[in-house]
């Protein structure tokens, strides 16, 4: 059987490339792509302990149930927010939206 | 009504008049007048019940009407304030209330009412005339009426009121308000037409000039005040009271309480009744419409002074019987004949119809106050009396005549002065009535014989005087004569001979509000007189009982003795007052054009010093008005207000200023103000530094905070493992 570490750090990679996507890629939707990859991180931490330390319960299943569903909850509200900029500024580069600057 | 309630009613209504005049009707003019002359007549109805039932008791003297009610308390006792009337407020009442009334109603005729408003009529200005289209279209300028009308019938609302209140008090308290009050009427009413200068300089000089006899008389009522411990005329002039003042002595040396009381009081009515030293402004209140000149004249101002010391006689004369004569009385007698024959000289250079009479009614005053002066008292109210009423006639009909001189030159128009009378000449004929009128009153203050009332109180005067003091009794006689004189001088300048300018041939008789009071004035004129001829008169004395001295002289406690029958004074009263008439009429019978008096070339120089009133004018302006301007300026105004007082408040300014500016600059400036300024700079350096920091991109704020969960991570990890 696989070990639960190999997961781990399979969990902990794919966190960092989704937290790479999000600090550094331009695109908006590539920002938004890089949390579901930082989600999913997760998802395969909170499945990988369900299943070595208590698969008796069923907590880590309903946990990445509910990630799921706030994940979809957040991507759909963020892209209607890219569409909606998007309709109103013409881009959707992450540099150019600095409405906030001083 | 009983009499004592219906003294007390006298004097209001002339001051609800005034009063309803002043908050309601300046819009309305016919109300306005009405309101007046209404009250006018209630006040004289009041006072003809009253004189009727005065005459109806015996003995009135003895027993006036009096009533009185506690007004201020003074420790534990009470000032009393009341009303009395005597038989010597009987007789004032009557003339009082008659040409007041009189007064009343001619003012309405005299003010144009019911002609049409001027165009260029502003208030404070004398109208200026109305333009008025005619039946065929012909526009001619015609009089206009007075703009402040109602105004003007508010005042001698007021006057009125004054003069009533002075009249039917019982105590010199409530006198003095009456005499205040007519001070500051005659003030406003010779200001009436404010806009002249030379109206507002006489209102001044008479409210001045009457102020310094009122404070001389203020403190002779104090002196009384605080010898006696009252005011009220019954107590001050019991024989008691007086036999104590007569003994007590006053702080200057040679008098007594009496005698400086006296000449105290005697002081306010110089002022008021214009003697000389203070008859200045009297021919300057001139300035004021012709009603009020009448209304001063005859009615109220200067006849309340006369009134006074009629009043007060026996306080004047109190310690009569003593050694020589109280102080008071030589005071009056000397003051009284001087200002008799110095203003009867004066009159016969005056060419202004009104300032002839001004000083005519100076000169009659000093009669008056002359005889008081040498103890005829009856004489003295006697003349008060008809003076009053010819007076008044005489004033109204110049003011008439006036009137008609100026529709002269509103028709014609050439701007000649209307009071001049040697533009006059030939009225007579223009305006009959006028000149009958007037003429009746010219020859009562000429005291022509037998008919007129002014023969019979200065022939009254002259016996008193003949008596007494003879010397007097010359002076007199020698202005009388003068008077005389200068009255035909006016008479026939005026009326007689032709017209001596186109305004004067245009003149036209006056309405009939105006006329019908110079009628009823020239019938008292005559009539008064008869009330007090002698019983031992030749041939007619004693037809008509001498009521007269024997219901004034009741009065005093005394009775004033009867003087019997001399043929001196009667001879000196017809030669003086014929011969005046005649001589006038001879010097003016033919003035012409050229408008020279006849009199200039034979009196020379004399006729100058006459004209200019003996320089009297321009002495006091030396002497005592340009010293205290100049006072005022050098001393007070540049030396103690500039100096002393600004200089003053402008050293407590400057330290104040130094004070507050060492805390400025060491205080708030660096420690207040710093530390407000530190906080703002700080935090805007501050804000300059981290500015940077916002910059807007959400993956930099990102990295930070990564940067930042990761330092903090690592600081926990070696602090708490």
């Amino acid at each position: 059987m696989i070990p639960l570490s190999w997961y781990l750090v399979f969990a902990a990679a794919l966190f960092c490339v989704g937290l790479f996507g999000v600090l550094a890629r331009k695109n908006a939707i590539a920002v938004l792509m890089g949390i579901e990859l930082m989600l999913n991180a997760v998802n395969i931490n909170l499945v990988a302990f369900w299943r070595y330390l208590g698969p008796q319960d069923i907590t880590g299943q309903v946990f990445t149930i509910m990630v799921f569903a706030v994940a979809a909850a957040e991507v759909s509200v963020g892209l209607a927010l890219f569409i909606s900029l998007y309709r109103r500024r013409g881009t959707i580069s992450a540099d150019e939206i600095d409405l906030m600057k001083w | 009504m009983n009499s004592e309630l219906l003294i007390w009613l006298l004097p209001l209504p002339p001051l609800l008049a005034f009063f309803f005049i002043v908050l309601f009707t300046n819009r309305t003019k016919w109300l306005s007048h009405s309101i007046a002359i209404g009250a006018a007549v209630l006040s004289f109805l009041g006072t003809m019940v009253l004189i009727f039932r005065a005459i109806q008791t015996d003995h009135f003297g003895e027993h006036p009407i009096q009533s009185s009610i506690n007004w201020l308390p003074t420790g534990d006792t009470w000032l009393q304030i009341g009303v009395m009337v005597d038989p010597l407020t009987v007789v004032t009442l009557f003339f009082v209330s008659i040409t007041v009334l009189m007064i009343f109603l001619y003012s309405i005729g005299y003010h144009n009412f019911g002609q049409p408003k001027g165009d260029h009529d502003l208030p404070g200005l004398p109208p200026h005339g109305a333009v008025k289209a005619d039946v065929h279209g012909h526009k001619k300028l015609v009089l206009s009426i007075e703009p402040m009308y109602s105004r003007f019938f508010a005042f001698i609302g007021l006057f009125a009121f004054g003069m009533y209140t002075l009249v039917i008090s019982d105590n010199l308290l409530t006198l003095f308000v009456g005499w205040e009050i007519m001070g500051l009427c005659s003030y406003l009413l010779i200001g009436f037409w404010f806009a002249k200068p030379s109206a507002r300089s006489a209102a001044i000089k008479a409210f001045m000039t009457t102020r310094i006899g009122d404070v001389f008389m203020l403190l002779g009522i104090a002196y009384i005040y605080s010898a006696t411990g009252s005011l009220s005329f019954q107590e001050i002039l019991s024989p008691a009271t007086l036999e104590m003042l007569v003994q007590k002595s006053s702080p200057i040396v040679g008098l007594t309480a009496a005698g400086l009381i006296g000449i105290l009081i005697f002081i306010g009515t110089i002022g008021k009744s214009a003697q000389w030293p203070l008859h200045v402004w009297l021919p300057d209140a001139m300035e004021g419409p012709t009603p009020v000149s009448a209304m001063i004249h005859a009615a109220t101002m200067v006849s309340a002074g006369v009134y006074l010391v009629v009043r007060m006689f026996p306080l004047l004369s109190a310690g009569v019987g003593h050694s020589s004569l109280p102080p008071p009385m030589v005071a009056m007698a000397v003051i009284g004949t001087f200002t008799a024959i110095f203003a009867a000289t004066i009159a016969i250079a005056q060419n202004d119809i009104k300032r002839v009479l001004a000083y005519s009614t100076i000169s009659q005053l000093g009669f008056m106050i002359a005889a008081l002066g040498v103890g005829g008292y009856v004489a003295a109210t006697f003349h008060l009396v008809t003076h009053a009423f010819f007076k008044a006639l005489l004033f109204l009909g110049s003011g008439s005549v006036i009137h008609g001189m100026e529709h002269g030159v509103f028709a014609t128009g050439n701007h000649i002065d209307p009071q001049d009378m040697f533009n006059m000449g030939g009225l007579r004929k223009k305006m009959p009535v006028t000149f009958w009128t007037f003429t009746i009153g010219g020859l009562a203050l000429a005291g022509f014989p037998l008919i007129t009332a002014g023969f019979w109180s200065k022939d009254e005067i002259f016996v008193d005087a003949f008596h007494h003091q003879p010397f007097v009794f010359i002076i007199l006689a020698l202005s009388a004569l003068i008077t005389a004189f200068y009255t035909m001088r006016q008479i026939s300048l005026t009326f007689l001979g032709k017209p001596r300018s186109n305004a004067a041939d245009h003149a036209h008789e006056t309405p009939w509000t105006m006329t019908a009071p110079l009628v009823i004035l020239g019938f008292f004129a005559i009539t008064t007189g008869w009330l007090g001829i002698p019983e031992d008169f030749p041939i007619i004395g004693g037809l008509v009982p001498n009521w007269f001295h024997e219901f004034v002289g009741s009065t005093l406690t005394v009775h004033p003795e009867t003087i019997p029958f001399h043929p001196v004074p009667l001879i000196t009263s017809l030669v003086v007052s014929l011969g005046g008439l005649g001589l006038g009429w001879y010097v003016y019978r033919k003035v012409t054009d050229e408008k020279v008096d006849p009199i200039q070339r034979p009196l020379g120089k004399m006729y100058v010093i006459l004209k200019n009133k003996y320089y009297f004018d321009e002495f006091y302006q030396k002497v005592f008005i340009q010293p205290s301007i100049r006072f005022s300026e050098k001393i007070v105004y540049a030396f103690m207000d500039r100096t002393v007082i600004d200089g003053a408040l402008h050293w407590i300014a400057n330290v104040t200023l130094i004070i507050g500016k060492f805390f400025r600059n060491s205080i708030d400036m660096p420690i207040v103000n710093g530390f407000g300024d530190l906080v703002g700079n700080v935090t805007t350096k501050l804000g300059f530094i981290f500015r940077p920091l916002q910059t807007g991109k959400v993956q930099q704020y990102m990295i930070m905070a990564l940067v930042t969960l990761v330092a903090f991570t690592i600081i926990f990890y070696y602090i708490f493992f």
